[in-house]
This record gives C-alpha cells, sequence and structure tokens, in this order.
C-alpha cells in the first residue's frame, strides 16, 4: 500500500512518509476519522436528548430551573387528564385514516403513472410539488381556503352549484375540524407515496406481467398476485415511515387549529409543545413526548423486518 | 426510465377495438389523473391568486369572480418585502439552511464512505444504527433540545438551527450516499490502491467525482429539508429578525383577529418560491433520491 515499489511514472506529487500521512492511511484509524463527525452530530444532538427527554419526564422541571426527580408523578397526572387522552384518541385517528388513505390514493395515483401517458416525467415533476413546498405555507394555504366566511370550497357548494344554503364548517366544530385537518394531511403525503410506489411498479419485470396475460390472467388477477406482492416490501417501508410522521405530526395542527376547537384536534406532538414551551412545563411536555416512543418502537421494527425480508429475497449479502 | 417499452398495459387488453380502448383509457386514465393534479395543484393556484388580489376583490365573492383576478395588485408583495422583516427572514433561513446542507454533506460523505468502502467488522450495524435515527422524529426531541440549547447559549441564534438539522439530514445523506457509492465500480478503487495512492486520494480523486451525482442529490434534498424544517425553529428561535420564513409567516404576520390573507398568502408564495425554483432545476435528482432512499 505504500509507495515503495511504485514505478515512476505516476507519483504526480511529492509525498514524504511521515508519520501523519501513515496514520492518515492506517485503516483503523480513517475509519475513525471518517465516522467521526457523522456519529459525533448523531451522539450530541439525538442520542443524548433522547435520553435527556426520557429523564426529563419523571422530574418536575421547567424553564430555568432544572427540576428534582419525582417518578411517575407526570404519567399518573396525565393519566387523569381528559386532554391527554383526547390528543392520544385524536393522534391514532388521525394516523390511522388518513394513512389508509393516502395509501389507497396514492396507490391509485402510482397505477395511473405507471401507463404510457404522454408529458410523463412532467406530470410526475408536479406531482411532487406539495411535498417540495413547506408544510406550514402550504397548511396556511389550507386555512384560507377553509376560512369560515370566504372559503372558495364554500363559495362553489353555495353560490356555484347551489347544494347548500349555508357555509360550510370547516374548522369551527370538533368533528369538522377533524376531518379537515385529516384531508390536508393527506392531500400533503399523496406524492410521496404515489412517487415511491411508482418506483416500485417500475422495478416489476414486464415479462411477469407478459406471462401472465398468456396464461390468461385477468387485469384483477395480475394486479393481486403480480404486482401487490411485488411492491409489498416498498410498501412496507414506505408505509413505516408515513406511520411515523403522521402520528408525530405537528406543523399542519399547529398552523391550521393550534389544537382548538376546545382542545379537540391536539395530537401528541402539540400538546407536548403547547405544555413544554409556552406554557413552560418542561416535564409534563417531556412526558408526553416519551408517550409516543412505543408507538414509534413497534413501527421501527415492522421496518426493519420488512427490509430484512426484501433482502432476503433478492439474494443480497447482508451488507 | 422504463417509459415506452416497458409500459404495462393495464386496462386493455391488445385485441380491443381502438376507438373503445380510446374510450376505455380516457375514463380509467385520463379522467382520474386530471383530478388528482386539478386537486393536488389548486392550493397553489389559491395562493398565487390570493397573493395578487386587492383586498375588495378578496372579501368580496358576490361581485367578483372569486377564480379569477379583475385588477390585479402588486400591494401585498410590496407590503411584504419592504413593512416587515421578510428580507431578514429569507437570509436567515438561506444561511442556516446551506450551513446545515454543507455540515451534512461533509459528515455524511465520510461516514457513507467509511461505512460501505473501508469494511470493517459491524460496519452494516453502524449503517443500521444510523438508518435508525432517521426514524426518531424532531417531535420528542425539541423539549430536551430546547434545554440543551439554552445550556450551550445557543438560544436563538441561528447556529443552534445549523448544528440541530443534521439529526435528520445526515441519516438520510448517509443513506443516500452509501447506495452511491455501491454503485461505483471497486475496481477503481483497487487500481489506484496499487497505483500507491492513499486512502484519502482515492476519495478526493477517483470516488468523490464519481459520486457527484449522489452529492448533489443529497445536498438539494438536504437544502429543501432544512428550508421546510419547522418545529425546531418555533421552538429555538424567539426575536422577530431571526425567525425562519415558514416559522415567521405563521407568527409575524397572524397579527389581531382579521387575517391580513393577502399578505399571509403572498409570504406563502413567496416562501415556497426558493424551493419550487430550486426543485424545478433539479426535478429528476429529487425523484431519484427519493425513490433512490426508499429503496436502499
Amino acid at each position: 500500500m505504500q509507495q515503495a515499489g511504485a514505478p515512476a511514472r505516476w507519483v504526480p506529487e511529492k509525498r514524504e512518509q511521515t508519520w501523519l500521512a501513515w496514520l492518515f492511511d492506517w485503516k483503523p484509524f480513517l475509519i475513525v476519522i471518517c465516522l467521526m463527525p457523522a456519529v459525533g452530530l448523531l451522539l450530541v444532538f439525538l442520542t443524548y436528548p433522547l435520553g435527556l427527554g426520557i429523564y426529563l419526564a419523571f422530574t418536575d422541571a421547567t424553564i430555568g430551573r432544572s427540576g428534582v426527580w419525582v417518578g411517575l408523578e407526570n404519567f399518573i397526572w396525565l393519566a387523569g387528564d381528559p386532554i391527554f387522552w383526547g390528543a392520544v384518541f385524536f393522534s391514532v385517528f388521525y394516523t390511522g385514516v388518513a394513512t389508509v388513505l393516502k395509501f389507497a390514493l396514492g396507490l391509485w395515483l402510482a397505477l395511473l403513472l405507471n401507463n404510457h401517458i404522454p408529458f410523463k416525467s412532467f406530470i410526475r415533476a408536479i406531482i411532487l410539488v406539495p411535498w417540495i413546498v413547506p408544510t406550514v405555507l402550504s397548511a396556511i394555504a389550507f386555512w384560507w381556503i377553509y376560512d369560515p366566511q370566504f372559503s372558495i370550497i364554500s363559495y362553489v357548494f353555495v353560490d356555484v352549484l347551489g347544494w347548500r344554503d349555508t357555509n360550510i364548517d370547516f374548522v369551527a366544530t370538533a368533528w369538522p375540524a377533524r376531518w379537515s385537518l385529516i384531508a390536508a394531511n393527506v392531500w400533503r403525503g399523496i406524492p410521496f407515496v404515489a412517487i415511491s410506489l411508482l418506483a416500485g411498479l417500475q422495478t416489476i419485470p414486464p415479462s411477469l406481467y407478459e406471462a401472465a396475460m398468456l396464461d390468461g390472467a385477468t387485469s384483477w388477477q395480475r394486479f393481486r398476485y403480480i404486482t401487490v406482492p411485488m411492491i409489498m416490501p416498498i410498501l412496507a417501508i414506505v408505509m413505516t415511515f408515513s406511520i411515523i410522521f403522521t402520528f408525530t405530526d405537528f406543523q399542519l395542527v399547529y398552523a391550521i387549529t393550534r389544537g382548538g376547537p376546545v382542545n379537540s384536534t391536539h395530537l401528541l406532538a402539540t400538546l407536548a409543545f403547547q405544555r413544554g414551551i409556552p406554557a413552560g412545563q418542561l416535564g409534563e411536555g417531556a412526558a408526553i413526548a416519551v408517550s409516543m416512543i412505543p408507538f414509534l418502537v413497534f413501527a421501527t421494527l415492522f421496518s426493519y423486518f420488512a427490509l430484512a425480508r426484501r433482502k432476503w429475497q433478492q439474494g443480497e449479502s447482508n451488507d | 426510465m422504463t417509459d415506452a417499452a416497458a409500459a404495462i398495459p393495464q386496462d386493455n387488453a391488445p385485441e380491443t377495438m381502438a376507438w373503445e380502448s380510446k374510450q376505455r383509457r380516457f375514463i380509467t386514465i385520463y379522467l382520474p389523473l386530471s383530478c388528482f393534479i386539478l386537486i393536488l395543484l389548486f392550493p397553489f393556484y389559491w395562493m398565487t391568486i390570493t397573493a395578487f388580489k386587492p383586498n375588495a376583490e378578496l372579501m368580496d365573492f358576490k361581485n367578483h369572480n372569486p377564480f379569477w383576478i379583475t385588477s390585479p395588485t402588486l400591494d401585498h408583495i410590496n407590503h411584504l418585502l419592504f413593512n416587515t422583516g421578510y428580507p431578514s427572514w429569507f437570509l436567515t433561513t438561506m444561511g442556516v439552511a446551506i450551513g446545515s446542507t454543507f455540515l451534512s454533506i461533509f459528515a455524511s460523505t465520510l461516514a457513507a464512505y467509511a461505512i460501505q468502502r473501508l469494511r470493517f467488522r459491524g460496519s452494516p450495524y453502524v449503517g443500521l444504527a444510523i438508518y435508525l435515527a432517521y426514524l426518531v422524529p424532531p417531535s420528542i426531541l425539541f423539549i430536551p433540545l430546547a434545554t440543551m440549547v439554552v445550556q450551550l447559549g445557543l438560544f436563538d441564534s441561528p447556529l443552534a438551527l445549523i448544528l440541530v438539522y443534521p439529526t435528520f439530514l445526515v441519516p438520510f445523506c448517509t443513506w443516500l450516499l452509501i447506495g452511491y457509492f455501491k454503485s461505483i465500480p471497486y475496481e477503481l478503487e483497487e487500481c489506484a490502491l496499487i497505483d500507491g495512492a492513499t486512502r484519502l486520494q482515492i476519495l478526493r480523486r477517483i470516488t468523490l467525482p464519481l459520486a457527484v451525482p449522489g452529492l448533489i442529490s443529497a445536498g438539494i434534498f438536504s437544502f429543501t429539508l432544512s428550508w421546510n424544517e419547522f418545529i425546531y425553529a418555533l421552538a429555538f428561535i424567539q426575536s422577530s429578525e431571526r425567525k425562519t420564513v415558514p416559522v415567521a409567516i405563521l407568527t409575524e404576520l397572524v397579527t389581531g383577529d382579521v387575517y391580513q390573507w393577502g399578505a399571509l398568502m403572498a409570504g406563502s408564495l413567496l416562501g415556497s418560491l426558493p424551493v419550487a425554483i430550486f426543485y424545478s432545476f433539479f426535478v429528476d435528482y429529487y425523484v431519484s433520491s427519493l425513490t433512490g432512499a426508499v429503496k436502499e
């Protein structure tokens, strides 16, 4: 590896065999040096805060005062708090309904895009726009679309189509507000799901479909027995990501309703923020945030096994 | 990549008659597809149209067709650029996004190279650990990070954001670059090793030049993600002029009970525009990195 016997035509620059040069060519040292920035950043700003968050959940820390250990007091207090249980309910409901809708519509869109259509790459590009634009800013647009007085949707239904006499109530009462938020989340999530699944669809060899057609399979059978099994691994991974980031969603709810009306649309993340930062109850906020962890662990295990299965299917070595 | 030749005839068998298949294609493909595009793009249309409408038209649907502007105005944009802190928000966000992007690319290139090319015992586990870090969402980290930021004396400083954003950028970029390095033939590096190049020379002269598309993908993705980040910026920055664009538009422009929809939409439009323009230049990189990261 050293340049002891290297022929003269290589060696464009002079290189002394200092101990430093030797050190940088010594593999164990190089590995440590290369991994240090990434692993250091992640340990300091991800692993440590994760531990600190779990610790804070068992203290009564407030802003400006590092609290003392209070054991399970925060959790016991939360267990008797209907607003917390409301947030748990809405987080699960929001994640469940939004995920189902996102994947049903996203898969449909991916199948549509997988056809031979004109301007395909252009269409694919504009479909990703909702995903590229900052979520808060598109949420503000939705907030304006959901305006009680000047909603464009109300205008269409009341003045153009004449189907209703009154404006639609989008965010003023609990259930309509919940559905409005889910609609905004689905709107934002469809592009990601569709484009990822499209990538999965394009890896399916066309010969499989040809073989199935020769065997007389109907289009539903081709979908059920070729498409679905072939995109299952990628679907599982995309779904894990989607579930995790929908469950811990913050921006949409914070921008459109801020948890209102009367705390009916709080997700765990917005409740944790409200209790933790503006109200200053860091311990309680951390306890709410920590209560999301069991759910995330479940989703991560799901992802890991989906990944392992995919590698096994492709016959790749585990590297 | 598998456009015309490999397109799969999903819905029409080859022997159906031409007119029938055309009709069917219209109903089963083009109609739903246009509905999707219409719904996905409508909020942006509405945002743009509102940003250029005078207030009188904005609140009067009876005399003006809300879907069109009769007398477009630049008032809202003017107000945003000259009466608010928008220019300073913009510069802050730009600085934070560029800073955290460079930091993440630097860290993740080295890490990906170590994991993929300097194979060592346990390198798959390091890769897996970095992947798992991607699954830790900011929502459970912002409270402890806020206390850390205060203790480090970085509260209300954009530097805090530059240091914290790599927590979600590094896992993503590392994973993307591992996949990229994998596609570069190892033989090239072996040749260089035989010719007496050092490992660092190999990284600088051979691997990095070949990985440029991957680096661009990772870079534009990191830039977009940092531009769009919300919860950390909301929690760590307090003074108005240091806020990032998404946070500032939501917290600084919403004043009182009567919302200035024109200004809000102009702000949203101008806040989205940089990423949208960026995106239009690098569409293919976005699509390939999005799908690449998922497939890895």
